[in-house]
């Protein structure tokens, strides 16, 4: 009887949680999307920021965050193929897998205020490459964490059945291996980036933020989030409407990517 | 004494970090075009000597083998125990094949799975690719299943097809001996029956180790079958006087399930 009803408590008090949890996301998504929509037109997508526009900043954050990417992927895959594959578990081994995860943990403004203090304080002025860089280094331990899990998902029999044909080691593992993790591997990579390209603390103090057009990475780089940062304090009312057109665009990104990230693994074979 | 394609002799091996050998002083004779059986209570050492043959045990570092394993290939003796640089091991894996308990196809078509081990081994004219990819499947009995659909993933075969794709795979480089790790223990009986037939088939052009569990399967499989415990190897004979007339007490109890 006692055990029945305390069931029921817990049932209805967990229905009750769920419900308010999706109530508030499902608030600010709608509230999101009627401010965004409603200060969205045609313009914001071909003008800069200087005239009123997004075009420049959606240009800089994804320039920013897909040399990002190009840096950190082959690097996060390489580690996490050597750490899985190669090291045989050894203390170096564990000592690269500890650091990755405190690093992966590290809060994002903290990132930023590293790369502030090497890339740019000594030169004197904010920059692109500094951005890249902070991106740069919050996303490598995703990628190696991802690729070392999706490989140790693989069954060790695939390697055996691979090296007992006659294969070498770097044979199997490049042609068979990373085959069979490539669908863990690919979304990994894909939440990673939608990770960085919502991210402002590692911006805010390193490639801070650009009114123009530029691809002058050497300079004030633009980007989405940190005109959104900026944006939404202004007083001005067209302000704020571009900080939520502006927000709205950017969520819509990250949840497109997101979901097909999520949409491959549901797909998997 | 010439019909051998391979033996061991005084064999031990012991596993990485651990103290006892899991195989003590191994002499077991394996004969060509013959199936040899390995039976024997679970962790008694068949698969760690199965995977002595073809050296996979070096896929892990610091395992220690003693003794020899003697293969006699195209008319040479070869200690396998010496060989030390990955392509001679490469050769080896050629030479002698290996089929696992759970059906390991590769992520790619049918065609590309029973192709691998031969672009491995630089097979790269396309006519003897699809020539031997053929045979291997015909030979294999899966041609027939398999010949309309061999540019489609292997993953969506099932279970029994996908372990005779791998015993194509590996027939396909024509090796000299076959090792199987319980390869139906998996499996369902008609599938189980389908490769006992297909193994029974092979032995007419290469030699054939078998490990399992199932007692019916090596005296009906079998012309040799060898009884091990605890890493020793008790009684090695043919199949028959293993079945019938053992000499050894142990070897008896246990084929009379009196344990293990
Ligand atoms: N990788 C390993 N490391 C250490 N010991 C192992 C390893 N694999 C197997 N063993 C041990 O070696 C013995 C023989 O195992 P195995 O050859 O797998 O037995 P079987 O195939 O006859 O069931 C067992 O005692 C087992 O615990
Ligand atoms: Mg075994």
């Amino acid at each position: 009887m006692n055990r029945l009803l305390l069931n029921k408590i817990i049932l209805v008090l967990s229905t009750l949680s769920a419900v308010i949890g999706i109530s508030f996301l499902f608030w600010i998504l709608a509230t999101l999307t009627y401010k965004g929509v409603s200060s969205l037109h045609l313009s914001t997508f071909t003008q800069d920021l200087v005239n009123g526009g997004i075009r420049n900043l959606l240009v800089g954050q994804f320039t920013m965050a897909l040399i990002a990417s190009a840096i950190a992927v082959p690097i996060g895959m390489f580690a996490g193929i050597w750490l899985r594959e190669y090291s045989n578990q050894n203390k170096l081994a564990s000592i690269i897998r500890n650091l990755s995860d405190v690093m992966m943990s590290a809060p994002s403004i903290v990132i930023g205020v590293f790369v502030y203090a090497l890339f740019v304080a000594p030169f004197g002025n904010y920059n692109g490459f500094a951005g890249v860089i902070a991106l740069t280094i919050m996303m490598i331990p995703i990628i190696i964490s991802t690729t070392d899990n999706m490989l140790a998902l693989v069954p060790k029999e695939l390697r055996e059945a691979g090296i007992a044909l006659g294969g070498s080691k770097h044979k199997i593992i490049m042609q068979i291996i990373i085959k069979a993790a490539k669908v863990g591997i690919t979304t990994g990579v894909l939440l990673s980036f939608a990770r960085i390209i919502g991210e402002t603390a590692p911006l805010l103090f390193t490639s801070a933020n650009n009114q123009f057009f530029t691809m002058d990475l050497t300079g004030q780089f633009p980007s989405l989030t940190v005109s959104i940062y900026n944006l939404a304090t202004y007083p001005d009312e067209a302000s704020r409407e571009l900080a939520w057109a502006a927000s709205f665009v950017l969520t819509a990104i990250v949840l497109i990517i997101n979901l097909t990230g999520r949409y491959m693994t549901r797909n998997k074979k | 004494m010439t019909n051998l394609i391979m033996e061991t002799k005084d064999f031990s091996f012991t596993y990485a970090g651990v103290d006892a050998p899991s195989l003590k002083k191994i002499n077991l004779p394996i004969e060509k075009n013959r199936i040899t059986a390995m039976i024997g209570p679970s962790g008694c050492g068949k698969s760690t000597l199965l995977r002595a043959m073809n050296r996979i045990h070096d896929l892990y570092p610091n395992n220690k083998y003693e003794g020899e394993i003697n293969l006699y290939s195209n008319g040479k003796k070869e200690n396998i125990l010496d060989l030390k640089k990955e392509n001679d091991l490469i050769r080896l894996r050629q030479d002698v094949g290996m089929i696992f308990q759970k059906p390991t196809p590769f992520p790619m078509s049918i065609y590309d799975n029973v192709a691998y081990g031969m672009r491995l081994a630089g097979v790269k004219n396309q006519s003897e690719l699809d020539g031997r990819v053929e045979k291997a499947l015909q030979d294999s009995a899966i041609w027939k299943e398999t010949k309309d659909r061999l540019n489609t993933s292997a993953l969506g075969m099932s279970g029994g097809q996908q372990q005779r794709l791998c015993i194509a795979r590996a027939v396909a480089l024509k090796p000299d001996i076959m090792l199987f790790d319980e390869p139906t223990s998996a499996l369902d009986p008609i599938s189980t029956g389908a490769i006992e037939e297909l193994i029974a088939e092979l032995k007419k052009d290469v030699s054939i180790v078998i490990v399992t569990h199932n007692m019916q399967q090596a005296s009906r499989l079998s012309d040799y079958t060898a009884f091990m415990y605890l890493g020793d190897l008790i009684e090695y004979d043919k199949t028959d006087t293993i079945f019938m007339n053992p000499n050894e007490k142990l070897t008896e109890d246990y084929i009379t399930g009196r344990f293990g």
